[in-house]
């Protein structure tokens, strides 16, 4: 695979960081609204987070996708990346569990502690961050495998289950936790890609916590789903944030909203502001963040 | 409104054409395929009207009496004896039967002639195997000569020209009455290896090199293919020495074959000392060949695994080896598969490179191992059609037909497999 394609792969990439703005007059008016570097108003930081993460800098060769960024997430939180297009959220998204590593040309910068250690050390094993850390895609990707083959996959190479019934309880508590157990538990056998694309989507959010990671990074989960798939995805959220930290990048607004306790907006590579979510909606400190989510641009 | 109609009416008009041009391109398509069909099925009834004889041979069923008298023959196990002996004069003494009229020597030395070259031996063989059988009658049948062959076969093709006498001719045209001479499914083509003789000749011996060439080709170019496509595709760095690999290999795919059998000559024949004419080196030879087709569409079949599989694993944590060999390499393999196949028929077809080497000679055993003296199936069609026999061109037809088979059956075998291995994501 070439350099170029691994980055298109890649949600967020350099090309789209240079998109330009579809308004000119609104164009106009954001130039003239000033982001300081590295200044983010609301609450960014908490005590006692799951992620620490101070002056993150990430560079595409030359382009500095992201500046400055310093925010904490905190323990069985469900916080929202919400931004426009380009604007540096995914690319963030991947560097919490360091899926930016495959781009040759990506470098990042700062400090990413989780749990005090920090994931970018050279002795990190990136193996196990991704087994706590675990991912759930913009399009539903299950292996061409049967569905328990694909719940399974996560905690067999991981060996988290030594005898056959182990693994069999893992499946079906995945499943169960995905919701997806009454539907798929009398055809487990069956190839996954054969499942409609709601379905399939939570097959994928099953074999994440398949492996019982404690975060879990979820890039646009609804996005390739139609509002029943999604309403069912978003009540799962709901359900899941109880026991994991959930971290979710959107282009819904209203979704953003219904399923997190706060929500960070993105502009440009910059983290303009991080707040309860009810507040960042209703009385938005800053007015880069009030602009767009009263829908003047993105 | 007049304005609309007649601007409907050009529309109209022009309508006309285009529907014309469009009928005309798609003549032209069809014209092609025609064109194709028609050249493809030419080369086939040529070579089947051919080579169809090449599957028949003809045969002498005679009632022989192993006479010890007449063969100077007392004891067959007795070595000395059996070189001593004349085998022939049972044949043609049963043969005499036939034709009491028959008295000369000269006439005698004719009517013997019917009878292929290794009719004697075939006496002999059996008398060693059975020396009991000595003084008794026994029904053999035995291969015609190749002239009779012809002189049955094509008796009223202008193309073949017919070498026996008068008096032999209707010595055959009465043996063929009396049921005595019958062309039969010929099983020595698929039983023997190479001849003198046309009769004789089997393209057993060529098959069996083609295999073992064809297994020795397999065995090094398939894992060596697969294995350097994957590191390429997958571990290797992108720089300029993997841009110079890259380059190179697909410059290698377009080098003449036959430059390939003087890699051959000069490698592993002169520098490793290793044998000619064997299926070991013809096997390394066509796996070179065959390496950067090999690697190319595996390569290909790589790149089609869709990324967001890969992400998938790797994000439930997949170490790189195992996004590879749990994900990526299964995926592909339909694809590996269909090229290492089609890579495979096109070095079983090749015959420049092996000429080279040295299994273009003339053997008559069948080869029992890697390291025997053997030929292959188009270096064997080469042979027999560049002899001046003429069974030999129905045979080089009947051969190049069981290539094709062979040839056919892999294309197959490459479609089935694809179809079979597909899966969708």
């Amino acid at each position: 695979m070439s350099v170029n394609e691994t980055i298109a792969s890649a949600v967020g990439t350099q090309e789209e960081t240079i998109i330009p703005v579809k308004d000119p007059i609104e164009e106009g008016k954001r130039e003239s609204i000033h982001v300081e570097e590295g200044k983010t108003v609301g609450k960014p930081f908490a005590d006692d987070p799951k992620f620490k993460l101070r002056n993150v800098e990430v560079f595409y060769g030359q382009d500095r996708a992201i500046k400055d960024i310093s925010l904490d997430i905190a323990r069985n939180e469900v916080i929202s990346f919400i931004g426009p297009s380009g604007c540096g959220k995914s690319t963030f998204l991947r560097c919490l569990n360091r899926m930016n590593d495959s781009i040759d040309i990506c470098r990042i910068k700062g400090q990413l502690m989780l749990d005090d250690e920090d994931i970018y050390h050279s002795k990190k094993d990136v193996v196990e961050l991704r087994a706590r850390v675990g991912m759930v895609f913009q399009k539903p990707n299950p292996f061409p495998k049967s569905i328990y083959d694909n719940v399974a996959y996560g905690p067999r190479i991981h060996g988290l289950a030594n005898r056959k019934s182990d693994l069999d309880d893992i499946v079906e508590n995945s499943l169960r936790k995905a919701g997806l157990w009454d539907e798929a538990k009398d055809r487990l056998d069956a190839i996954a890609t054969g499942m409609s694309g709601g379905q399939q989507q939570r097959l994928c959010i099953a074999r994440a916590i398949a492996v019982s990671p404690e975060v879990i990074l979820m890039d646009e989960p609804c996005s390739a789903l139609d509002p029943i798939a999604t309403a069912r995805v978003e009540e799962l959220i709901a359900e899941m944030s109880e026991s994991y930290t959930i971290v979710i990048v959107t282009h819904s607004m209203q979704q953003a909203a219904r399923v997190s306790h706060r929500t960070a907006y993105f502009h440009l590579g910059h983290l303009v502001e991080v707040n309860e979510t009810n507040k960042v909606f209703t009385s938005p400190e800053h007015e880069l963040t009030e602009s767009y989510i009263t829908g003047r641009f993105g | 409104m007049t304005d609309q109609s007649s601007q409907a009416e050009i529309v109209r008009n022009s309508l006309k054409r285009r529907y014309r041009k469009e009928r005309r391109f798609r003549m032209y398509g069809i014209l092609a395929i025609f064109i194709a069909l028609a050249s493809l099925f030419i080369l086939f009834a040529d070579i089947i009207s051919k080579g169809h004889t090449g599957f028949l041979k003809t045969t002498i069923t005679l009632d022989v009496t192993l006479d010890s008298e007449t063969m100077y023959l007392d004891d067959p196990t007795d070595e000395d004896q059996r070189s001593m002996a004349d085998f022939v004069a049972p044949i043609i003494a049963s043969l005499q039967e036939h034709f009491p009229e028959v008295e000369s020597a000269a006439e005698k030395r004719e009517l013997g002639r019917l009878i292929g070259t290794y009719g004697a031996s075939k006496i002999r063989d059996l008398l060693k195997d059975n020396p009991d059988m000595l003084n008794t009658t026994q029904t053999m049948e035995f291969l015609a000569h190749d002239r009779v062959s012809t002189y049955v076969k094509h008796a009223d093709n202008p193309r073949y020209s017919i070498k026996l006498s008068e008096q032999q001719q209707g010595w055959v045209d009465q043996l063929l009455e009396k049921g005595v001479i019958d062309t039969s499914f010929n099983d020595v083509l698929f039983s023997r290896g190479d001849s003198r003789e046309p009769a004789n000749a089997g393209i057993l011996g060529a098959i069996v090199g083609s295999l073992l060439t064809m297994l020795v080709t397999l065995a090094i170019s398939f894992p060596v293919g697969i294995a350097a496509a994957v590191y390429l595709e997958e571990f290797a760095p992108q720089n300029r020495i993997t841009d110079f690999i890259e380059v190179n290999i697909n410059n290698l795919a377009a080098v003449p074959s036959i430059i390939f059998g003087l890699l051959g000559l000069a490698v592993f024949i002169s520098l490793f000392g290793m044998p000619r004419s064997v299926p070991v080196v013809g096997g390394l030879v066509l796996a070179l060949m065959t390496l950067p087709t090999i690697i190319i569409s595996s390569r290909a079949a790589i790149k089609s695994v869709p990324p967001s599989i890969r992400e998938a694993a790797e994000g439930v944590g997949a170490s790189k080896m195992q996004v590879v060999l749990h994900h990526v390499i299964p995926l592909a393999m339909p694809g590996m598969l269909t090229g290492s196949i089609i890579g495979m028929a096109q070095a079983l077809g090749e015959t420049a490179p092996l000429l080279l080497i040295g299994m273009v000679a003339f053997i008559v055993d069948v080869p029992g191992g890697f390291f025997d003296s053997a030929t292959v199936l188009p270096v064997q069609i080469y042979l027999w059609a560049s002899s001046s026999e003429q069974g030999f061109v129905e045979l080089a037809s009947a051969g190049i037909m069981v290539l094709l088979t062979f040839m056919i059956s892999m294309n197959a075998l490459a479609i089935w497999l694809r179809k079979r291995l597909e899966r969708r994501w």
